[in-house]
C-alpha cells in the first residue's frame, strides 16, 4: 500500500530524515519507535503532505502511485488520514460540520455529489455507537475545551467517518491515561481490516500492549535502524534505546 | 453650494417646521454654532487620521426626507427580526412608518422622539436627559443636535423588563438620488429595569445616502441594557454613529457593532461612569471586502472606583477594504481598582487590504488593572495543516478558520434567532458552507 524509498526530508535546511525506507502493506499494522528527536513525526507529516518539510530526497508510493507533488488535501482524498498529536481547535465548528465538510469535500475531488444529510447522520450515528462516543460531544465545537482524551478520541472519530486506506496515529498515546488509551486503541481495533493498513508513530510501547502491530520499526538520526516483530516493542521497554543508539553509531 | 453652508442655510427652514420647546430650540442653535465654527473633521484632526469624509462631504443631498416611498412590508420583511415578537420603530427616509411599526405606551414607552419632543408629559424625562449624554463640542454630533427631531424614542421604567426586544430600523428607500439624514434615539432605562435593542440602517436600493446618527442611553442603577448594531448596508450607503452611553452603579450596558457592509462606517462609541461596579462591554465584528472602510472609535472614562470594561474587537479585511480601531480607555485618578480590557484582533485576507489599530490608555490611578492588545496577522499554516490532512482544499480551509476567528465575538449574543440570522451571514461572507446541526 504504501511504500517509501531512501526517503530525506528538511526543515528549515535542517536535514532530518536522511534516507527512510519502508514497506507497508494492506492489512498490517506497523509501529515505528525512537527516542525523541529522532524524526517520528516528521516521518508523518511528510507522509501527510505538511509542507512545512522538504522533501529533497526519495519517494513516497501510494500503491503504486508517486504521491511526491501531492497536497496534503491531495493526499486526504487519496486515502491518507494522520491523526494529530495536538489537534487544532475550532470554535465555533461543531465536530458533526468539520467532518461533514470534510467528507464532502473528498467526496468533490472524486467528482460525487455532496453526501445526502440523512445518509451522513445515519453514518455519524452509526460510528459514534461504534466508538462508544455520546452524540452530544459531536454538537460541541472541534476540539475546543475538550480534555486530551477527548481530542484523541475525536481523532479516531474522523478516522472512522473519513474510512482512510492508510491511518497514521502520530503520538496518538501521548497525554492519555490507561482508561483513554482503552478507549482509543480499542477505537482503532474496530477500524483495522484486511483492506487497510496503520502506522502507529510512539515513543513508548504501551499503546502496542492494546493495538498489536504486525511489524516494529526504530526510527534513529533519521533512518530506520532495525526492525522486527512486536517483541522488538518489549525489548524497547526493558532497555530503553540507548542500546539502539550504540548499536547505530 | 458646499454642504456645510447649505446645512446651515437650511437650518432657519426646520426650524419652522418643527415644534418644540425653547430648551431644545436652544440646544439646538448653539450645536449649530459649534458646527458651523468647527465644519466636518477633516483628517488632520487625530481622531479622524485614518477616515476621510471629504468624499462624502464634497457632494449635494436632500435634507428634506420626503413621504412618498410606498414601501410594503414584503420589501422589508427580511430585515426584521420576524420569527419573534418585537418592538417596532420603522422610519423610511426618516419619516416614521406607522404600519411597519410596533410601538408602545403599556408599561414602557417605545415611541417617536419627535412626540416625545413636543408632548407635555415627556417634558420633565427630556429636560433631565435629551442632549445630556452627547459631547457638546463635537462637530457631527453638534450637527445632529442641530437637527434632532426625529428617531426612536425609549423609556423603561423602574423594575421593568422588557419582554420583547425592540428594533429601531432606518430604511432608505432610494426615492431621493442622495439623502443626509440625521436621527437621533433617546433610551432611559431606569432603575433595576432591563432592556434589548437591535438598531439597523438599511437601503433599499442603491443610492446616496449618508446618516449621523446621534444615540443617547442612560443606563441607572442595577440596569441591564443589551444593544446590537447591525450593519450590513449595501455599498452606496455611508453611517456615522455616535453613542453615548451614560452608567450608573451596578448597571451593566453591552454593545455589539456587527459591521459587515456599508461604502463608510464610522462608529464613535462612548462610556461615561457614573457610579461604581459598573460593567460596560463593547464588541465588535468587522467583516469587509471592496473598498469598504469601517472605522470603531472607542471611549471609555472610567471616572468611578471598581468599575470594569471588556472590547474585544475583531476585523477581517479581504480586498481593498480598510479597517480602523481606536480605543481609548481612561481612567480617573479616583477610579482605583479599575478593571479595564481591550483586545483588537485582525486578519488580513488579501495585500491591500490595511488596518490601523491604535489602543490609547490614558490612566491617572495606581490601583488598576489594564491591558490591551493588538494582533494583526494571516492565518497559521500549521493549522491549515490539520484541515487539509482531512480532505478540506485551502480556500475551503482558509474560510472555515477565519469564521472559527470570528465566531467568539458572537457567543455574547443574548437573542437567540438574531444570533443565528448573524451566524448565516458570516458564513456567507466568508464563503462557509454551514450544514446542519445534529
Amino acid at each position: 500500500m504504501l511504500t517509501i524509498e531512501n526517503l530525506h526530508a528538511a526543515v528549515d535546511g535542517n536535514l532530518i530524515l536522511k534516507g527512510v525506507d519502508l514497506d507497508v502493506k494492506v492489512g498490517e499494522v506497523h509501529a515505528i519507535m525512537g527516542p525523541n528527536g529522532s524524526g517520528k513525526s516528521t516521518l508523518s507529516s511528510v507522509i501527510a503532505g505538511n509542507e512545512i518539510y522538504e522533501m529533497t530526497k526519495g519517494n513516497i508510493l501510494l500503491n503504486g502511485e508517486d504521491i511526491n507533488e501531492f497536497d496534503a488535501e491531495e493526499r486526504a482524498h487519496k486515502g491518507i488520514f494522520m491523526s494529530f498529536q495536538y489537534p487544532v481547535e475550532i470554535p465555533g465548528v461543531s465536530v458533526t460540520n468539520f467532518i461533514k465538510t470534510a467528507i464532502n469535500s473528498s467526496r468533490k475531488a472524486q467528482g460525487l455529489e455532496d453526501m445526502p444529510a440523512n445518509e451522513m447522520l445515519k453514518k455519524i450515528r452509526q460510528k459514534a455507537e461504534l466508538l462508544e462516543i455520546d452524540t452530544k460531544f459531536l454538537s460541541r465545537s472541534l476540539n475546543e475545551g475538550f480534555s486530551g482524551g477527548e481530542k484523541k478520541r475525536n481523532e479516531i472519530f474522523q478516522m472512522a467517518m473519513l474510512e482512510p486506506k492508510l491511518s497514521i496515529l502520530d503520538e496518538t498515546d501521548s497525554g492519555l491515561d490507561i482508561d483513554a488509551l482503552k478507549i482509543v486503541a480499542n477505537g482503532v481495533n474496530k477500524l483495522r481490516n484486511k483492506d487497510n493498513a496503520v502506522i502507529i508513530i510512539t515513543h513508548y510501547q504501551r499503546l502496542l500492549n492494546y493495538i498489536s502491530p504486525d511489524f516494529v520499526h526504530v526510527l534513529h538520526n533519521g533512518k530506520i535502524v532495525k526492525s522486527g516483530t512486536k517483541d522488538l516493542a518489549h525489548e524497547l521497554e526493558a532497555k530503553g534505546y540507548d542500546w539502539i543508539k550504540q548499536e547505530s553509531n | 453650494m458646499e454642504l456645510k453652508e447649505k446645512l446651515l442655510d437650511f437650518h432657519l427652514a426646520f426650524e419652522e417646521q418643527s415644534e418644540v420647546n425653547q430648551t431644545i430650540q436652544s440646544y439646538r442653535s448653539k450645536a449649530l454654532r459649534i458646527f458651523e465654527k468647527k465644519g466636518f473633521p477633516t483628517k488632520k484632526v487625530e481622531a479622524w487620521k485614518y477616515t476621510s469624509l471629504a468624499p462624502l462631504v464634497n457632494k449635494d443631498y436632500a435634507l428634506f426626507p420626503r413621504n412618498d416611498s410606498g414601501i410594503e412590508l414584503k420589501d422589508v420583511k427580511p430585515y426584521f427580526l420576524y420569527e419573534i415578537d418585537t418592538y417596532k420603530v420603522v422610519f423610511i427616509d426618516g419619516v416614521y412608518s406607522p404600519f411597519l411599526s410596533d410601538t408602545t405606551h403599556d408599561g414602557l414607552d417605545v415611541c417617536l422622539l419627535s412626540a416625545a419632543l413636543s408632548k407635555k408629559k415627556y417634558k420633565s424625562t427630556i429636560d433631565k436627559y435629551f442632549n445630556k449624554a452627547a459631547i457638546k463640542d463635537e462637530s457631527l454630533t453638534s450637527l445632529n443636535t442641530a437637527f434632532a427631531k426625529e428617531g426612536a424614542y425609549i423609556y423603561i421604567p423602574r423594575n421593568k423588563v422588557s419582554e420583547k426586544p425592540i428594533e429601531i430600523i432606518h430604511f432608505s428607500s432610494g426615492e431621493q438620488n442622495s439623502l443626509w439624514l440625521q436621527p437621533r434615539n433617546l433610551i432611559v432605562v431606569e432603575e433595576n429595569a432591563q432592556v434589548q435593542i437591535i438598531e439597523r440602517h438599511q437601503s433599499l436600493r442603491k443610492h446616496n445616502i449618508v446618516t449621523n446618527v446621534v444615540t443617547e442611553i442612560f443606563a441607572h442603577k442595577d440596569s441591564l441594557v443589551d444593544y446590537y448594531k447591525i450593519q450590513n448596508d449595501l455599498n452606496s450607503a455611508s453611517l456615522i454613529d455616535n453613542t453615548y452611553i451614560v452608567q450608573e452603579k451596578n448597571s451593566h450596558v453591552s454593545v455589539h457593532t456587527f459591521s459587515f457592509g456599508g461604502k463608510l462606517v464610522r462608529n464613535n462609541l462612548n462610556y461615561f461612569h457614573k457610579g461604581q461596579n459598573i460593567m460596560s462591554t463593547l464588541k465588535g465584528l468587522t467583516i469587509l471586502k471592496g473598498k469598504q472602510h469601517v472605522d470603531h472609535n472607542t471611549l471609555v472614562s472610567h471616572s468611578m472606583p471598581n468599575c470594569e470594561s471588556h472590547q474585544d474587537y475583531k476585523g477581517i479585511y479581504s480586498e481593498q477594504s480598510k479597517g480602523v480601531f481606536n480605543g481609548k480607555i481612561y481612567v480617573d485618578k479616583i477610579a482605583q481598582k479599575t478593571n479595564a480590557f481591550q483586545q483588537n484582533n485582525n486578519i488580513l485576507i488579501d495585500d491591500k487590504a490595511t488596518i490601523n489599530s491604535k489602543p490609547q490608555l490614558e490612566i491617572f490611578a495606581d490601583d488598576v488593572k489594564c491591558s490591551h492588545g493588538c494582533t494583526i496577522g494571516q492565518l497559521d499554516e500549521e493549522t491549515l495543516f490539520y484541515l487539509r490532512s482531512r480532505g478540506i482544499p485551502r480556500k475551503e480551509a482558509k474560510a472555515l478558520l477565519t469564521y472559527a476567528f470570528a465566531n467568539n465575538i458572537l457567543q455574547s449574543v443574548q437573542i437567540n434567532v438574531l444570533k443565528k440570522r448573524i451566524n448565516g451571514q458570516i458564513a456567507e461572507k466568508l464563503g462557509v458552507n454551514l450544514g446542519f446541526d445534529l
